[in-house]
């Protein structure tokens, strides 16, 4: 069983309009290239030149943000659930 | 309004619902048409317009006529010659909008704002993440302009939250997890059903409403900018938005172009994640586990946080936060100084202006502005115990005399 990744609204156009999409790998990071290699161009939406998350990206795997666990080197393993979504909401 | 641009890259949107670029998912801005706007708004005709926020309509991002609204803003701005005396300052000046109609804080501006032109993009349903102000405010406005709510909060927002939401008979959903976890949440539903997130798919045009707050500093200090201004920092907007007011007045020559004030963020010491950005001179905002009184405050992963340690660190300005017995200190001292009852995000305000004069970062002979921007009456949880008891008596002269002889003993009484 593959994980599953969340795509946010922006992406979707990229991913044939589905809202969530299966992937394989076994971090963060590898994940991200597995995505790449079923729906192309989706990378470099996320990551900048350097390869590094960009500013705006939030990235949770089951529902906990990387940045609190090991980043783009967060372990996935089959059946988590991995969302994307954009850091732009806000208010209070 | 002339469309929407990247913040990030540039590039540029229609006026539709769009929040994020697609291409580097920088956040969308508002793009105006100053050269149009200056011959419009001037001066002279903002004497014949009426005391709302809407005063300043070319600065906002609507095609058409205001319709929700129409009597928020234009709050009260007031020299506190009181509590200047007690931080010992020579001049400073309260905006308070903890008295703003309908829902008591300054989230009353960019839900009018919001839901204007979310009627205007052909919505029928308003939705939001809140942790109790916008909620309130979102929750009222759509009731008054008819449109269908669904309002998301953390579970454990304080009762007077809860209740000045259900008033307004919105669909009320308390999310068991802190305000990021709602927010997260609400980006998943939002990109599911076709409603008006407010903070998310339509937050270009509703942040614009903060704009606001500051455009009525500017006129009512009679067209200056102060020197500083101390603004409590949630998702850290309302800084950013402060600091576009002053450079749009200054674009249409409304106040001196060479006028220089500086920001200063205030935020709660148990989630300050802004505040330690800006102390590490540092452009990434490490998110934190929030854990403070001030739940209007609690966002661990702020939005716009980037922006905002910008904004500070450019104006030259600086941060401090405050512990939750320093925000009830500073409630208290508000209250006992100015005679204004503001929530707990209010209380942060206080007490970081407090520590910045303190420590010399704010000079004590400039003009300083406190920014007030929710109400005391619905964060009533963390002064309970804290304040005095009132003298309960029978209802005679001798029981009020014998319970209150230690006050009355110097007491004057009339010659009879």
């Amino acid at each position: 069983m593959p994980v599953t990744v969340r795509i946010p609204t922006p992406l979707q156009r990229l991913t044939s309009g589905q809202g969530e999409v299966q992937c394989t790998g076994t971090s963060v990071t590898e994940l991200l290239a597995d995505l790449e290699k079923r729906y192309p161009g989706i990378k470099e939406r996320l990551c900048d030149e350097q390869g590094k998350l960009r500013r705006f990206v939030n990235i949770f795997v089951n529902e906990e943000d990387i940045r609190f666990l090991q980043g783009d080197q967060t372990k996935v393993k089959d059946g988590d659930e991995v969302s994307i979504i954009p850091a732009i909401a806000g208010g209070c | 309004m002339l469309g929407l641009k990247c913040r990030e890259c540039g590039r540029v949107y229609p006026k539709e619902v769009i929040f994020v670029c697609e291409y580097c998912f920088g956040s969308v801005e508002v793009d105006y048409d100053y050269d149009a706007i200056r011959k419009s708004l001037t001066k002279a005709s903002l004497a014949n317009r009426p005391k709302s926020l809407w005063r300043y309509r070319e600065l906002l991002p609507i095609d058409g006529e205001p319709t929700v609204g129409l009597h928020s803003g234009f709050t009260p701005f007031f020299r506190a010659e009181r509590l200047g005396e007690a931080l010992g300052v020579r001049e400073l000046y309260i905006k308070d909008d903890s008295v703003s109609h309908p829902t008591l804080s300054f989230k009353d501006r960019v839900v009018s704002v919001a839901l204007t032109r979310a009627k205007e993009l052909g919505f029928d349903t308003v939705a939001c993440a809140s942790t109790g102000n916008l909620a309130n405010s979102v929750s009222a406005h759509a009731a008054k302009a008819g449109l269908k709510s669904y309002i998301f909060i953390p579970a454990d927002l304080e009762m007077g939250k809860i209740v000045a939401s259900l008033i307004f008979k919105p669909t009320l959903v308390a999310v068991e997890g802190n305000y990021d976890e709602v927010n997260r949440l609400c980006a998943e539903i939002g990109s599911k059903y076709p409603w008006a997130f407010v903070n998310i798919n339509i937050r270009p045009y509703y942040a614009e409403g903060s704009k606001t707050y500051g455009f009525e500093i500017l006129e009512q200090f009679s067209w200056r900018a102060p020197q500083h201004i101390v603004i409590p920092a949630a998702g850290g907007s309302l800084i950013t938005k402060i600091s576009k007011s002053i450079k749009e007045f200054k674009l249409l020559g409304f106040i001196p172009s060479d006028s220089k004030t500086k920001f200063y963020a205030a935020q709660a010491t148990g989630c300050a994640p802004i505040v330690n950005t800006i102390k590490a001179r540092s452009e990434i905002v490490k998110p934190v586990k929030p854990n403070t009184i001030a739940k209007s405050l609690a966002i661990g992963n702020p939005a716009d946080g980037y922006y905002a340690t910008k904004t500070v660190l450019d104006s030259g300005g600086w941060a401090e936060s405050a512990t939750d017995e320093e925000i009830v200190d500073a409630m208290k001292l508000l209250a006992e100084t100015e005679g204004v009852f503001t929530e707990t995000a209010g209380g942060v305000t206080v007490a970081s202006a407090k520590k910045l004069i303190e420590q010399g970062t704010i000079p004590r002979d400039e003009s300083i502005v406190l920014c007030i921007t929710g109400n005391g009456l619905k964060t009533q949880e963390p002064l309970m115990n804290r304040l005095g008891q009132a003298a309960r008596i029978k209802p005679s002269l001798a029981a009020f005399e014998s319970e209150l002889a230690a006050q009355l003993a110097d007491a004057e009484t009339r010659g009879r």
